[in-house]
């Protein structure tokens, strides 16, 4: 298997805090992998480091987009990482609130197209050909998530789940390899979270797109992962397949507590 | 009811606070004092009117807003389905641009210069939008760049004998040069630090132009600044000032036109969408920087270019035109009229610029209401008279059995 997104030894350090230690991870092609651990862990640093927010102190994070070149991302701008072929969802919902339900998704098309000033201006053959092909393109995402009615409808007008949702639309519209999930079921009901269930493994099935979710909906965990890694105050602290994470005495350790005898 | 007996107690409060001042007068020539009981009242059921009306408009806001929560369909504002409605807004564009037309020729040039001036603004107001309204970005010094404009035609004018309509697109470039210029540093900035760096910015310019003798002539400034020319015509005072007139119309066509197609570009929605969240919009691909130096640079090409036209309509400029109040009330336009609203930004600038024209007599009061409206605005219609309409996209769904009716 080869993986599209290795991360070595990554380590990132706050003043003197240190929010991940040396930590591995390695997301294969056609992959759903999850990465848990309790509150604090160093998850969403995680994902800063990898998408560009935070720049590692040390160690190394690359990418090999199927069928491309392998790349260096440390370091590079937060922008670029996205060109590259990465896009995330945020733990707290940042979708552009007074824009309507397309336009976000147009955002993600934005770093596929290329009408500069002029065009915009001039509005010449290629940019009214490009913007069509946005409109077009944002649209056919929407109704795959399902969101097609709601076109229209300001963001911050949808109900969460759906802001949810749309946060992955606007994410798969930039054209990724790879899609981070961060919490995507927090705060869904018990239906939500089934739909975002299918939705996701729908994504990687459908799309070919591999996703590496932080996740503390242990039942959607364990259901579509093909692999999990546990991190605990900034370590990894166990990889591998859900059976084996379940069973895994450190894990349970690090969420119930030394004293916990189950 | 409740309301009322509000009301009723801040009157009574009122006539207490203002009786030493309302009510007793002492007459130092006569040595007696005057009870003057007439005004007491007057202050009492003006209060208790003011104080109403307040009460009555606040709660109709409350309303609204929860009528709004609970998600009930809302009825489109009469102003939106006025402007979506082509039988009522054609007969009104044409309506408009006859009288503009007609304007210079019915009224005297007194009046077609200060329509000029409206023009002018509506155009830095414009100008202004791109970088506040699309862009988010507060820009308090924007000012500087209608003087970079106006000291580059009237120094080229002076140094090397540049004309208008040469110096018009070097202006612009200047103006965007110097936008740049600005932009890099503040890269980093937001909000309230932004402002507080671009206002700086505005007092250096306006510093250097009135310091540096040498460059700029310090306070005395720069006159005989020729008029536009007209294929070598010469043109008399009042035939200069209608020519102007019509100059300042096409070049705000000329405005309105580009604005409105950024807007609906995909730079605009850049710019929209770093207003709304600068992290997602990096997430998404977006170049901050790029984008942030767009809208700055573009902003102050429009700046640029009214100053030349300024420059040539005063035929004099000193650093005195180019005050942080200049920078204010452009703000006070784009913020009144309606952050991102085109049509907005043009019914503010003729109501911040016209109003204190033809209230002359009413002058000395002219900041107090300026300022009293302001403050009400902000309360009771904080997205400006006119709310930036969102551009909704109708489909039609190119599918084999959809009819056009999907429109």
């Amino acid at each position: 298997m080869d993986s599209i997104l290795t991360v070595n030894k990554l380590t990132m350090d706050f003043g003197g805090l240190r929010a991940l230690n040396s930590v591995d991870l390695q997301v294969g092609q056609d992959e759903i992998v999850a990465l848990i651990g309790p509150n604090g862990a160093g998850k969403t640093t995680f994902f800063n480091c990898v998408t560009g927010i935070h720049r590692p102190t040390e160690g190394d994070i690359s990418v090999s987009p199927p069928g491309g070149k392998i790349h260096r991302i440390d370091g590079v701008k937060i922008h670029k990482v996205t060109e590259m072929g990465m896009a995330r969802t945020f733990q707290n919902i940042r979708l552009f609130p007074n824009m309507t339900v397309l336009e976000n998704v147009m955002i993600g098309r934005h770093c596929r197209a290329e009408a500069g000033v002029l065009g915009a201006v001039l509005r010449d053959k290629r940019t009214k050909h490009e913007e069509e092909e946005i409109v077009s393109r944002s649209h056919e995402i929407l109704v795959k998530i399902g969101l097609a009615g709601q076109v229209d409808d300001l963001a911050k007008n949808l109900p969460y789940g759906a802001q949810r949702r749309l946060e992955i639309a606007r994410a798969l519209a930039t054209e990724p390899f790879l899609l981070l999930l961060d919490e995507p079921a927090a705060g869904m009901n018990p239906r939500e979270t089934d739909e975002l269930e299918e939705l996701i493994v729908r994504i990687r099935d459908e799309e070919k797109i591999s996703i590496l979710m932080i996740e503390h909906d242990m039942r959607i965990v364990m259901s579509i992962s093909d692999r999990i890694f546990v991190l605990d105050h900034g370590e990894k602290i166990a990889e591998g397949t859900a059976a084996k994470i379940r069973e895994n005495p450190i894990v349970i350790k690090a969420y119930l507590g030394e004293d916990f005898n189950a | 009811m409740k309301d009322l007996k509000g009301s009723f107690y801040i009157s009574l409060w009122f006539m207490l606070l203002t009786f030493p001042i309302m009510v007793i007068r002492v007459n130092t020539i006569e040595k007696v004092i005057e009870w003057r009981w007439r005004n007491m009242a007057l202050v009492g059921i003006g209060s208790f009117l003011l104080s109403f009306v307040w009460r009555l408009l606040l709660n109709r806001k409350e309303r609204s807003r929860k009528l709004s929560e609970e998600g009930s369909a809302k009825p489109l504002a009469i102003g939106r389905r006025l402007m979506e409605e082509p039988r009522i807004y054609r007969p009104v564009l044409t309506a408009l641009a006859l009288l503009a037309i007609a304007l210079p020729f019915l009224f005297s040039s007194y009046q077609t210069n200060i329509m000029t001036t409206a023009l002018i603004y509506v155009m830095l107001g414009l100008g202004l939008n791109i970088v506040v309204g699309l862009a988010g970005l507060l820009d308090l010094g924007y000012v500087a760049f209608y003087a970079v404009g106006a000291y580059s035609y009237a120094l080229l004018n002076y140094h090397f004998g540049l004309g208008f309509w040469t110096a018009l697109p070097v202006g612009a470039l200047l103006g965007a040069l110097f936008g740049i210029l600005l932009g890099f540093p503040v890269l980093r900035l937001r909000g309230d630090y932004l402002a507080i760096v671009t206002l700086g910015f505005g007092e250096i310019i306006r510093l250097i132009l009135e310091n540096w003798n040498a460059f700029s002539f310090g306070p005395s400034g720069i006159s005989n600044i020729p008029r536009p020319g007209f294929f070598g015509v010469n043109l008399s005072l009042h035939e200069a000032t209608i020519y102007l007139y019509f100059l300042m119309i096409a070049l705000c066509l000329f405005t309105i036109f580009v604005v409105n197609r950024l807007q609906n570009s995909r730079i605009g929605r850049a710019w929209i969408a770093l207003r709304e969240d600068e992290v997602a919009c990096e997430a998404m691909g977006i170049d901050k920087t790029r984008t942030k130096l767009t809208a700055f640079a573009l902003g102050a090409t429009w700046a640029g270019m009214v100053g030349v036209i300024f420059a040539a309509k005063t035929t004099f400029i000193n650093p005195a035109s180019f005050t942080f109040m200049e920078s204010a009330m452009i703000l006070s336009i784009v913020v009144l009229g309606g952050m991102g609203s085109i049509v907005g930004v043009i019914l503010g600038a003729f109501l911040l610029i016209l109003t204190p024209e033809y209230l002359r007599a009413f002058s000395a009061y002219r900041m107090l209401l300026f300022g009293m409206t302001m403050v009400l605005m902000m309360i009771f219609r904080p997205q400006g008279i006119v709310t930036n309409i969102r551009r909704v996209n109708r489909f039609a769904v190119r599918g084999k059995d959809d009819e056009p009716t999907q429109a």
